[in-house]
């Protein structure tokens, strides 16, 4: 699966339902087979040596940087790591947490994606539209949601609470299921998207030969179908085990007493041992690197369900009861996938303070948004992220239209390195880079590269630019391989200058992935949270941190607020995506095919 | 007649709801048992679907499909029995290739030691002794096509479908493929339907072909009968080459005018253009020959075109009238410009 928009083959009819930008890129697609030889080019080199040294700057050296540092007081850090028994409870909890929260994803997403794709049922196209949208929601702005909704004092709890007469909340959510709980909702997305591609692009025409050779429907589910999307199910299975190992939102918020390695670091890095975070960090960023060295391995695997054309039938389902059943199922969990978003928005209405023990907030107001607009200390957040976002994402666009240029048009030594570099922040979890960050970006040190960016408003750009790498980088490479590489050389052979071919060619073809690129990655930075928590100062701090700021002033009101303006900010930014994409689309015939 | 092993009866498949444009359109086709039937037409004539139809992987808005005389319409595809060879041979990916062919023995609860024997032997039938144990990817197309063949007969299906069984193969495996494959089913007595663009495959291979345009049968017939007496105009201009002269119909005879010059000639006179002001008469390359001197039986003309096509010479010849007509002949000492009289050399010509 490439990202769900943008690097669609140009005869695909566009879908009209819009779909939310969700932050998965697909790690397998950023590899390919071998391709035509070419000679490397003395262009190729000048323009491959300042983006392999701006990645070994930015990514490499803050992540190694790290190790080493962990090792600056010998092995102590390291030895207080293993002696310490709430690392040890950190690295089991995380493992608790990562195993639950793949089981659950997976029970939700493949039988989901199984359903939307191979039946037809009331309700389906609504379903099939909104459920990804769980992934659209900024991870603090979620992990609220879920505090509204599902906490001790949250509007279900307290629901079920009444309904039973109880005297005390029915629940609690902290601790692991808490975050398990959330991690479902929000990641489930992830191996509901991989199913649905890999069923998509199973060849329809296996499915018939196996029913005209005389398979039953579960033979064929369990010889055919199966085997062949267990490379999809299996990587979808690891992106939700990193994502999960990797989280940090909901551990901090609903973790209760529960230790995760991610918060751990963040706790160690305030109380000021930092040996100790630099370890932490490490086992927590090595871990990530492995797991997408394996995901990387299912590659060749994979590319087996990519042939022939295929037309997907979507069968009635026979059962009458589970026929009848199917729309207000559809609906309850169009209900569940709506709920959080609703909460958001009714609590950004209440009066902050006022609702302490009903079921809704009782009161309810324009101020909290009034305000955002008036008090210049509630407005500075939001100009923050808008500005930080434009600028990290605008520099994401530059580098990585030239790393994808090179990785997918030119052949030339270190092309590997750089496709790893790139898509290593993706695999490196936020908290981990930030650390990284926060440990070599802190003073002004030329002999080592070391530029003072900590405590200024350019350490939170940079780290956004990071995390955004792979993001663009991924869905611009998507669109080049879908343009034939010979297009280059026909421009150069009708005398095309080679900004002429770049300009002429490269760019349209690249356009599509460009625009879904930066749309993931203003929307990720937008409302980025986990690397923003370490590394922001006062001046710089963008809306996830004032949220949760917020949110400890028990102002709900404000924080839903807040919530809500950066989901409108989302659907902003994706609709002037799609609405750019359009107008460039319609302007000019699609390259390549 | 002998009964028909496989039949259609005003079979009709629209797309895009009522009112929407019909794939198939009130067909009506009988395959005898043992035979080799080949569904040809240009893309978009709904042979594919037809044979989807055949296959079940289609229903069909109206009509019936009878196998033995009993209605299968409605009997899903596992359980027709019927062996099917894909365009693309859809041969499962993750499977070795004796698992891909013993799949329907698998399906059928046949135990693993039969299975792999009988695979075996089916692949030494289709020239594949011992590819068992190989994945599918290390086959060549010809490879892959012969398994998806072995598959396919393995079941020993009541009907054979191949949906353009060649159309993947270069050109010279593409001959002896098909050589092998009208060989190999007549000796299995296989009663089989296949889909082809390719005249000269369907030509090869075929016992019967049908034609279809628009979802319609325009005619059914052996290979030769479509060639020699086509029912229609689109008939004789879908099969072959012809160059169609218009011609006044006289009994089992026709006048064919040619600048000014009227020959009389034997004919067969298709029913469509017995009382039609519009026949045409079909005039074959090979049917034609050449003269160095045009006598008074002979339309003169100049070679324009000289094309070598091995066995034969293929030219074309400038007649009255702005009329082109191919001639193929095994005479090679002609050179465009050279001036020649052409003649009706093999009657009788169809008139459509």
């Amino acid at each position: 699966m490439r990202n769900d928009f943008g690097t669609r083959k140009p005869d695909e009819p566009k879908r009209k339902t819009l779909r939310f930008p969700v932050p998965v890129i697909d790690p397998i697609a950023g590899t390919r087979g071998p391709s035509a030889f070419r000679l490397p080019h003395s262009r190729t080199y000048f323009l491959a040596a300042p983006v392999v040294a701006l990645l070994l700057w930015a990514v490499v050296y803050p992540n190694l940087s790290v190790i080493i540092e962990s090792f600056s007081d010998g092995a102590r850090a390291w030895k207080e790591f293993f002696a310490s028994p709430a690392d040890r409870e950190a690295v089991v909890s995380t493992l608790i947490v990562s195993v639950g929260s793949v089981i659950a994803a997976t029970l939700i997403g493949v039988p989901l994606a199984f359903l939307l794709a191979r039946f037809e049922f009331r309700g389906r196209r609504t379903l099939s539209a909104i459920a990804t949208l769980p992934a659209a929601l900024p991870p603090l702005v979620g992990v609220v949601a879920f505090m509204f909704l599902y906490g001790e004092s949250g509007i279900v709890t307290r629901v079920v609470q009444r309904a039973l007469g109880l005297e005390r909340a029915p629940w609690s959510l902290t601790g692991l299921w808490a975050i398990i709980f959330v991690h479902a909702y929000t990641m489930y997305v992830y191996v509901f998207l991989f199913v649905t591609a890999g069923l998509e692009r199973i060849d329809t025409t296996l499915d018939e030969a196996a029913e005209g050779l005389g398979a039953s429907r579960r033979m064929r589910l369990r010889r055919v179908t199966l085997p062949l999307l267990t490379p999809s199910i299996a990587g979808a299975m690891l992106l939700v085990f990193m994502s999960a190992l990797g989280s940090f939102s909901a551990p901090y918020v609903f973790g209760g007493g529960i230790r995760v390695l991610s918060t751990q670091i963040v706790a160690s890095k305030l109380n000021g041992n930092l040996g100790l975070a630099y370890a932490e960090t490490a086992v927590l960023a090595l871990a990530a690197v492995a797991g997408l060295v394996t995901l990387r391995q299912f590659e060749r695997r994979r590319s087996y369900a990519m042939a022939g054309k295929g037309r997907q039938t979507r069968a009635v389902v026979a059962s009458p009861v589970v026929r009848a059943l199917l729309p207000f199922l559809a609906f309850v969990a169009v209900a569940i996938l709506l709920l959080p978003h609703a909460m958001v928005v009714l609590v950004s209405f209440a009066r902050d303070g006022a609702w302490t023990t009903q079921v809704l907030p009782p009161e309810y107001t324009l101020d909290n948004f009034r305000r955002m607009a008036t008090d210049p200390a509630l407005w500075v957040p939001i100009r923050n992220s808008v500005s930080m976002a434009l600028i990290a994402t605008a520099a994401n666009v530059v580098i990585c239209f030239v790393a994808a240029y090179l990785i997918v048009l030119r052949r030339f030594p270190g092309r590997r390195l750089l496709e790893l570099l790139v898509a290593l922040p993706w695999a490196i979890p936020a908290t981990a880079i930030a650390i990284g960050l926060a440990s070599t970006f802190n003073r002004n040190d030329p002999l080592t590269l070391r530029v003072l960016l900590v405590g200024t408003f350019w350490i939170l750009p940079l780290a956004y630019f990071v995390r955004g790498i792979p993001l663009v980088a991924a869905a611009v490479e998507g669109s080049l391989k879908q343009m034939d590489p010979s297009l280059e050389d026909a421009a150069h052979g009708l005398g095309a200058s080679w900004l002429m071919a770049v300009r002429r060619v490269i760019l349209p073809a690249a356009r599509p992935g460009l625009i879904a690129g930066a749309l993931l990655a203003a929307v990720t930075a937008v409302g980025e949270f986990v690397a923003s928590i370490v590394l922001y100062t006062h001046a710089n701090r963008p809306i996830a941190v004032e949220i949760l700021a917020q949110l400890r002033n028990l102002a709900f009101g404000t924080a839903a607020a807040y919530s809500v303006l950066l989901i409108g900010l989302v659907l902003t930014i994706t609709l002037v995506a799609r609405w750019t994409e359009g107008r460039l689309a319609r302007g000019r015939v699609a390259v390549g095919a | 007649m002998t009964a028909a092993a496989l039949s259609l009866e005003g079979v009709t498949r629209r797309f895009g709801g009522p009112g929407g444009t019909r794939a198939v359109d009130a067909l009506t086709l009988d395959v005898q048992r043992g035979e080799l039937l080949a569904l040809i037409g240009a893309s978009g004539s709904g042979k594919t679907t037809t044979l989807r139809i055949i296959a079940g992987h289609e229903t069909p808005d109206e009509g019936r499909v009878l196998l033995d005389g009993r209605d299968i319409t409605g009997l899903p595809p596992r359980q027709r029995g019927f062996g099917m060879v894909f365009q693309h041979y859809a041969l499962f990916p993750h499977m070795t290739v004796g698992e891909n062919v013993a799949f329907g023995l698998e399906a059928r609860g046949v135990s693993k030691h039969e299975r792999r024997e009988r695979a075996e032997r089916a692949l030494a039938n289709v020239g594949l002794g011992g590819a068992g144990p190989r994945q599918v990817q290390s086959l060549s197309g010809g490879e892959q096509q012969r398994v998806a063949l072995a598959r396919a007969l393995i079941i020993e299906p009541k009907v054979l479908l191949l949906d353009e069984p060649l159309s993947n193969l270069d050109p010279t495996l593409r001959r002896t493929t098909r050589d092998e494959l009208r060989a190999m089913l007549h000796r299995l007595g296989v009663t089989a339907v296949f889909v082809t663009h390719d005249q000269e495959d369907a030509f090869a291979v075929a016992d019967r072909i049908a034609l279809l345009e628009r979802g319609r049968l325009l005619q059914v017939g052996r290979p030769e009968e479509l060639y020699d007496r086509p029912a229609t105009r689109s008939v004789a201009e879908f099969i072959g080459r012809a160059t169609l002269v218009p011609a006044r119909v006289d009994g089992d005879r026709a006048v064919v005018t040619i600048g000014g010059r009227s020959r009389e000639i034997g004919a067969t006179v298709a029913s469509s253009a017995a009382r039609s002001d519009t026949a045409h008469a079909v005039l074959r390359p090979d049917a034609l020959e050449m003269v160095e001197v045009p006598g008074p039986g002979d339309w003169p003309g100049t070679i324009v075109e000289r094309r070598f096509a091995g066995a034969l010479l293929a030219y074309r010849v400038k007649l009255a009238d702005d009329l082109e007509v191919e001639v193929h002949t095994t005479e090679r000492g002609r050179e465009i410009g050279d001036s020649v009289g052409v003649r009706v050399a093999r009657e009788p010509v169809a008139i459509v």
